[in-house]
């Protein structure tokens, strides 16, 4: 079980004891996408990465959990090399993490019940008895209970995306990747999604990067904020400190402004 | 593709196979497809009774009927056409199946909770595919056989004995055997070129709805187009 953990104290950059980018770069069809990006994130720390959509957040993501390669740079979990590991090795280390995606990913073939309990009954020798309790108490603690006989396709965006999540953190992940979380719900879904993922990881101390477009809402649960932008980290600092950057890049993105050095064609 | 045949073959050989998951592929590409094999084969061998009773005609053999409809069936055009409908059925469905999970991240989901994704998706089908296709085309001969009697027999008047009596004479262990290999060969091409259109979809094939259709397109098209040339070269050697 989690132990309960206090959050990692607010900074400017971490120090990467948990996650350390250094100089990614990678391209698709010979179109850059990250060009250098470097960030570093230490254990129970809550990062939003914000940037305009179509600029590589969701392919960073996926660099860090192992699902691509990059043309060059490190991923570091842990201190261990993502792109250096094969086999057993990799598994292990993806075990460690959860990742949430944009739809939830949810088996369409299985019902919530059967999606939370896929990863114990495949990945430990819990008895079936102990797997219902745990899938019980997970689907209780995203706000699910009594969904368990229903199939993604039966439940709304948002509690496909609580499943999701519950799915995800059964396994105790070390670190949770989230990414938008909150698209394609209204605003008091996303702002329950939001409330949610701060709660849990207030509970459960997981290293988290989460995606996002709301801003000033996801403003409130992280530690820190970094700025994507033409395939670099332009900007990172506590949320105060990116609301408050005279950046002009940062000043028009957070504010969301049409008139700036950011193109809106 | 051939690396892809080569790890999904090798993952074969690495317990622990997903029995639940085997069990329902070979329902499914299997059990499922047994009407239409049912119906295509007894058309098939009523055809061929039909079309063999008048050709043996002209040069009075009639009494060749049975080895000839036996052998058409049994070395090839029971193979061909279950492999052909088994692609149409059930491997257009493998590659929907697959090529849907793909971009609804359903396969990054498997391989982020440490699992493979072939050992779930890829051998089940493969080992279902081995596995239903002699089954299915057993089933295609032994209909067709069944349909050719019906026209040549009880419509045209050939004898009982000697439908079945010169089949007997003609048909050796080794045309059975023929055909058995070309079944098999035929479920890998299906399972091989079925699971790697979806697995690949986005990738190849571009993304959303409109890549599934076309991973699924590619799919059946060119399974069937290679059933059709294995065949060729597995009869030029086997002969």
């Amino acid at each position: 079980m989690h132990q309960e953990a206090t959050r990692a104290r607010p900074g400017a950059g971490g120090t990467g004891g948990m996650i350390r980018i250094e100089d990614l770069h990678r391209s698709f069809d010979g179109l850059p996408v990250l060009k250098g990006v470097s960030l570093a994130l230490d254990q129970g720390e809550l990062l939003a990465l914000i940037g305009r959509s179509g600029y590589g957040k969701s392919v960073l993501l996926k660099h860090i959990a192992g699902l691509l390669r990059p043309d060059s740079g490190r991923v570091l979990i842990g201190g261990e090399d993502m792109a250096g590991l094969r086999g057993r090795r990799l598994s292990r280390l993806r075990e460690r993490l959860g990742f949430l995606f944009q739809g939830g990913a949810l088996f369409d073939s299985m019902t919530v019940y059967e999606n939370v309990a896929f990863p114990l009954r495949e990945k430990t020798r819990m008895s079936e008895e102990d797997i219902r309790e745990r899938v019980l108490e997970e689907l209780s603690r995203v706000g699910l209970s009594g969904a368990e006989e229903k199939y993604p396709s039966q439940i709304s965006g948002g509690m496909q995306k609580r499943a999701a999540l519950a799915r995800e953190l059964i396994s105790e992940p070390e670190i949770m990747l989230f990414d938008e979380p909150t698209t394609g719900l209204d605003p008091i879904f996303g702002h329950a999604i939001l409330k949610l993922i701060d709660d849990l990881h207030r509970r459960l101390g997981f290293t988290g990067i989460l995606v996002t477009h709301e801003i000033h809402k996801v403003f409130e649960v992280v530690d820190r904020v970094a700025f994507l932008h033409e395939g670099r980290i332009q900007a990172q600092g506590p949320p105060d400190e990116i609301l408050a950057s005279e950046d002009a890049l940062v000043r028009q993105f957070v504010r969301g402004e049409i008139e700036g050095p950011i193109s809106v064609e | 593709m051939g690396l892809f045949l080569a790890q999904a073959a090798i993952t074969c050989f690495i317990p622990p196979v997903k029995i639940s998951r085997l069990a329902k592929q070979i329902h499914f590409i299997g059990l499922q497809s047994m009407l239409v094999i049912v119906l295509t084969g007894s058309f098939t061998g009523m055809v061929l009774g039909l079309q063999g009773f008048y050709t043996l005609n002209r040069f009075g053999s009639e009494a060749f009927l049975g080895p000839m409809v036996a052998l058409s069936l049994i070395k090839e055009m029971g193979p061909v056409i279950s492999g052909l409908m088994v692609t149409g059925r059930a491997g257009s469905a493998v590659a929907a199946e697959i090529g849907i999970m793909r971009i609804s991240d359903q396969i990054d989901a498997l391989t982020l909770m440490g699992l493979n994704p072939f050992r779930y998706l890829i051998v089940p089908n493969l080992l279902a595919a081995l596995i239903a296709l002699p089954l299915l085309t057993a089933v295609f001969d032994v209909v067709g056989i069944l349909g050719g009697y019906m026209v040549g027999v009880k419509l045209l008047g050939v004898g009982s004995g000697t439908y079945f009596g010169e089949m007997t004479n003609y048909v050796d262990f080794s045309d059975v055997l023929e055909g058995l290999y070309k079944s098999l060969s035929f479920g890998v091409i299906i399972a091989w070129i079925c699971c790697y259109k979806g697995y690949y979809t986005g990738i190849h094939t571009g993304f959303g709805a409109e890549g599934v259709s076309r991973a699924t397109t590619q799919a059946v098209v060119f399974s069937s187009v290679l059933i059709l040339v294995w065949d060729y070269f597995m009869t030029s050697i086997m002969f």
